[in-house]
């Protein structure tokens, strides 16, 4: 190795570089750690406060408690536990079924498949039609609404057929010589090889459904089967506290009701910075494939 | 092959697809939910979009309602001649240039600077801290934004404090665009660096060697060493991100926008969904979304035809 000569101005460069990431540090993180303090805080100290905060002011769950009071906001969260769980489920069956047999080189129609999909990457039929759709097959306002019309991702879908393509094919034949069917050999035999790509999925698939709202406000009717984020943008959009705080008398009301807010956030964000550490080392996996061109 | 061999004596059909089909029996078994699903959500509603040529009403159905008049175009003449073409199609333009010349850039120059970093534990906090906004979702992104640029959001705090006056920034036309564009990059220039950091990893370090020995400086190493190695990656996103310009996600448009924003803040996606879903005008609306699905085809495949031109990568 030569000894390597640095140059002021590539020390310059350290420093500033160093310097730039604690700013992208703050500033993505800073909002969020905000809201914590924030929804931890005194509400009336809150309301008087302008300005950063470093810490909560006072330290008062009161806005949580409230939260958790809601009738809504409980079933909210039962229903997006159920549509984060059945959903993802469907998405890995008809997912990982799919991209495994249209991985395989052998199979005829395969190619024809494959472009059917890449099109509607491209294409759609757009937003009305699917709305039409979903009325006319008899799925609006119920559950099945915010599960079928997803049930596959063709990025991800893209990702797992790319992951297959390298489960070698003389496995594949040596396996069949012993006598296993297709499903055993991706179940016993490739399923285990690709559990990190599994566990992307799972993670891509099941946040899709953690933070989807849209659909479920055009495919649902009945309160009783909105999902968390449905009544999160009641509470944080269209600022409809009132129903929440009820329990406050009328001064406390609007001071609560800010903190009410911010706890709100937090519980909806909290499952998924808690999930993250554990997943985070699998990232690179899910997104390259994807992004390399065949 | 004795898998097949055993099977030789079944292939009766000279259909090449029938013949697979008795060969490999599961694996077809293994596509139909796939397939069922692509047929009936992508491919049903792309027929349905015939509406669009159509007076469509729901108690006649999409096969009996009957064509309009101009050979089927009356929706689309209707809309590209009314009063809100030039405002949704120009927001949609800005907005989708914007987002491309801002969100492009970023998380590959995010990319670039992580990778000069020396120690590679900052550089992991940098990473772990930077993707987790990706995974927030929109309507806490949206609410956010809400309480932090309101009148009494910390922005205002920040204003109030240097003397300004404190306002609602959501209800200023003027700064709807600058907030799109920024919150979208915030949220995704984390996530959006992994690709580009994944495919730097994989360039060879013998080149950096050889450059420093031809007396190349730590900058003329990632002109003449970095971007080289990651050229098909970048131009790969560019087709990708480009081809989306005029697909500007509604629903965070939806989420932000208001009465006093609209006219800013209004895209072809957003009012596809406001004439059709909340005026309930199905045909006019399809039509409008035709016009973006087609639009975005052809944006797609311009890009792709000029890339390969220029750079030999392509997506196909």
């Amino acid at each position: 190795m030569a000894v390597r000569k640095e140059s002021l101005g590539s020390k310059c460069f350290d420093v500033f570089n160093i310097i730039f990431m604690v700013g992208m540090i703050t500033i993505t993180f800073y909002p969020i750690l905000y809201v914590a303090f924030a929804s931890m805080s005194d509400s009336n100290l809150l309301m008087a406060h302008s300005g950063l905060l470093i810490r909560p002011l006072g330290f008062n769950l009161k806005g949580y408690t409230e939260v958790f009071k809601n009738p809504m906001t409980l079933s909210g969260f039962g229903n997006t536990i159920f549509y984060v769980g059945v959903g993802t489920l469907i998405n890995m069956f008809v997912t990982t079924l799919g991209a495994y047999a249209l991985s395989r080189p052998q199979l005829w129609i395969k190619k024809y498949v494959n472009l059917g999909i890449v099109f509607t990457m491209f294409f759609s039929g757009g937003l009305i039609p699917l709305y039409i759709l979903v009325k006319n097959i008899g799925i609006y306002d119920t559950r099945l609404s915010l599960l079928l019309p997803v049930a596959v991702n063709s990025w991800n879908y893209m990702v797992m057929r790319s992951s297959f393509a390298g489960f070698s094919k003389s496995i594949e034949e040596a396996a069949k010589i012993d006598g296993a069917n297709d499903f055993q050999i991706l179940f016993k035999i490739a399923l285990p090889v690709f559990g990190s790509t599994l566990a992307v999925m799972v993670l891509f698939y099941s946040v899709g459904h953690w933070n989807s709202w849209f659909q479920a406000s055009i495919f649902l009717r009945k309160r009783n089967l909105y999902p968390l984020q449905l009544y999160l943008r009641e509470v944080l959009i269209l600022s409809n506290t009132e129903a929440m705080s009820g329990s406050a008398n009328t001064g406390d009301a609007l001071a609560i009701s800010e903190t009410i807010k911010y706890s709100t956030v937090m519980i909806s964000t909290i499952p998924i910075l808690v999930a993250y550490p554990f997943l985070q080392k699998y990232f690179v996996n899910g997104v390259m494939v994807g992004a390399v061109k065949e | 092959m004795n898998i097949n061999r055993s099977c030789i004596s079944l292939h009766k059909s000279k259909n090449p697809f029938v013949k697979d089909i008795i060969t490999n029996p599961l694996l077809y078994l293994m596509i139909v939910p796939l397939v069922a699903f692509y047929i009936i959500f992508c491919y049903v509603p792309m027929y349905g979009a015939v509406i669009a040529f159509k007076d469509y009403s729901p108690g006649v159905g999409i096969f009996k309602s009957p064509w309009t008049s101009e050979l089927g175009f009356h929706h689309f003449k209707d809309f590209i001649s009314g009063p809100y073409f030039s405002r949704v199609f120009g927001n949609t333009i800005v907005l989708g240039f914007a987002d491309l010349i801002f969100g492009f850039p970023a998380p590959l120059i995010f990319a670039l600077m992580l990778n000069e970093l020396k120690s590679l534990k900052f550089k992991k906090i940098c990473q772990t801290i930077t993707y987790i906004p990706h995974f927030i979702s929109l309507v806490v992104v949206c609410g956010l934004l809400q309480i932090f640029l309101g009148r009494e959001g910390i922005v205002s705090d920040l204003i109030a404090l240097f003397g300004g006056e404190r306002a609602n920034l959501l209800a200023q036309p003027q700064y709807f665009k600058t907030i799109f564009v920024a919150s979208g990059v915030w949220q995704e220039v984390g996530w959006g660096s992994i690709v580009y950091l994944s495919a730097l990893g994989s360039i060879d370090p013998g080149l950096y060697e050889a450059a420093e020995i031809d007396g190349a400086g730590r900058f003329g190493r990632v002109w003449h060493v970095t971007l080289p190695g990651i050229i098909p990656t970048i131009v790969t996103l560019l087709i990708l991100k480009t081809g989306k310009i005029f697909s500007v996600s509604f629903e965070k448009i939806i989420l932000l926008c208001n009465d006093m924003t609209i006219e800013k803040a209004e895209v072809i996606s957003s009012f596809v969904y406001k004439r059709g879903l909340v005026d309930m005008d199905y045909s006019y609306s399809t039509a409008i979304g035709l016009l973006n699905s087609v639009l975005n085809f052809i944006i797609i495949f311009a890009t792709n035809y000029l890339c390969r031109r220029v750079s030999e990568t392509s997506l196909w």
